[in-house]
């Protein structure tokens, strides 16, 4: 168990609570699954009893949830325009789930339901797909133009299109590689660091004088691992907003 | 899913030499540990035995919470703000028209100050013209009692002294026909006394 604790990747292992099989396939319920839950509950449970007053004036959990809706609300309408709109629902729902994962994921022992490529590529292909299906489904075949940026003279057209129909393509990964990098790499650092404390802190008191350092730089890490919690949340949602902007308006670039 | 088996097999040792550089001496046991623990080498976010799993509860708990967020929590809170700035904006639009009626109000009482103000100077002037006429008019009944009373007194002055006057003739001749009588011894008639008076009187 003592090797369990300064391991860095095991906090990222993925441990069947209530064992599910449906035709062969491992559908268990699992630790990430419980922070999953978690990240629902807390994240939603937030929203609405801060929200369950509807006070006039608000008080300061109500603003927050205020605060966090109309932040969403600019960025999608900086982003997409006013015809964006109808994908807020799907934005603020990105952000809020993403940051209450990325939050919950700083507790010490708890799961970074972000921190599993898998779950961020799927996030990343429910935006895409979304991008998709809505350009194809409103504007046809001229969801193509995506790809066709104007003024381009006609002899750089096909390269052009080429690397932005490469651009486009690597879209999902760029945008679930970001965030899934960013929270594996800080907590592995954070346990790294922290593994330094307590090793030293085993080697007497030279050991433990020692062991101030690494112990400032997990503190000073901590501090910047809540930052990245809050700006890859902040980035995924804004990409997407961007994204979504190509699917609302697919020629103007 | 974009995981080559040789690509995580270099994440692992990565992972376990990092984790080698952290605690040295650990190492096997975690190892060990690791292996036995999932049964398999790979670094746990690209374990794909997982994956089926999490996709499966990111569906349920995300699109739970897309669902709570789109039909409850969002419609709540933009009715909260929507709500806010229709008071917001009700309360401005009352403001203003308490402002335009306070400013009539003000107007009204302005106006009807300086038509006090003009009435009161009206009232002022004229009860000042009447007391004037007023005290004229005692004035000039004062002074025409005082002429009477003076030309009464002065005729009554001109009387008295007309009258001592003729008594000093009268007064005159008798001295003078008693100190006629005294000086002379006899008698002078009174027409002569009176005509000697009237005489040396001039």
């Amino acid at each position: 168990m003592a090797g369990d604790k300064v391991d860095p990747t095991h906090q990222f292992m993925v441990n069947k609570i209530i064992p599910i099989e449906i035709g062969g396939v491992d559908f268990s319920f699992t630790n990430a699954s419980l922070f999953m839950v978690a990240t629902l509950v807390v994240a939603a449970g937030f929203l609405y009893f801060t929200t369950s007053k509807r006070s006039l004036v608000p008080g300061r959990m109500q603003s927050v949830s205020e605060m966090s809706y109309e932040f969403i609300a600019s960025m999608l309408r900086e982003g997409a325009g006013s015809s964006g709109m109808k994908f807020f629902p799907m934005v603020f729902s990105l952000f809020m789930f993403i940051l209450t994962a990325n939050m919950i994921g700083m507790v010490p022992y708890f799961f970074t339901v972000t921190s599993q490529i898998i779950v961020t590529f799927a996030l990343a292909l429910f935006v895409i797909g979304t991008v998709l299906v809505y350009g194809f489904y409103k504007h046809g075949l001229g969801f193509l133009n995506v790809f066709v940026p104007s003024g381009v003279p006609g002899i750089l057209l096909p390269l052009v299109v080429s690397i932005e129909i490469i651009s486009f393509l690597s879209r999902p990964i760029s945008l679930s590689v970001r965030l899934f990098a960013n929270m594996l790499a800080g907590h592995i650092t954070l346990k790294v660091f922290a593994g330094f404390v307590a090793s030293l802190g085993t080697l007497g008191a030279l050991g433990i004088g020692g062991a101030v350092l690494p112990l400032i730089m997990t503190v000073a890490l901590t501090g910047l691992e809540f930052l990245v919690a809050f700006l890859q949340a902040y980035v995924f949602a804004v990409l997407t907003c961007m994204y979504l902007n190509d699917a609302v308006h697919p020629g103007g670039h | 899913m974009f995981v080559t088996a040789a690509y995580a097999q270099s994440t692992t040792t990565e992972g376990a030499e990092t984790h080698d550089a952290a605690a040295g001496e650990v190492h096997t046991e975690t190892g060990v540990a690791h292996e036995g623990g999932h049964g398999s080498g790979v670094f746990p976010p690209f374990d794909s035995s997982t994956f089926a799993s999490q996709l499966l509860w990111l569906a349920i708990s995300f699109g739970l919470f897309y669902l709570l967020m789109s039909k409850v929590v969002m419609p709540r809170i933009g009715g909260i703000l929507e709500t806010r700035s229709d008071t917001i904006a009700r309360d401005l639009d009352d403001a203003s028209r308490s402002k335009a009626e306070a400013d009539a109000a003000i107007a009204a009482y302005e106006q009807e100050l300086a038509a006090a103000r003009a009435r009161g100077n009206a009232i002022a002037s004229t009860a000042r013209e009447a007391a004037k006429t007023k005290a004229a008019a005692d004035r000039s009944a004062v002074e025409a009692s005082l002429n009477d009373k003076i030309s009464a007194a002065e005729a009554r002055i001109a009387g008295i002294k007309a009258t001592a006057l003729a008594d000093v003739g009268a007064i005159a001749e008798e001295t003078a026909s008693a100190v006629v009588e005294q000086l002379i011894g006899g008698k002078v008639s009174k027409a002569e006394i009176a005509t000697a008076v009237k005489a040396s009187a001039k």
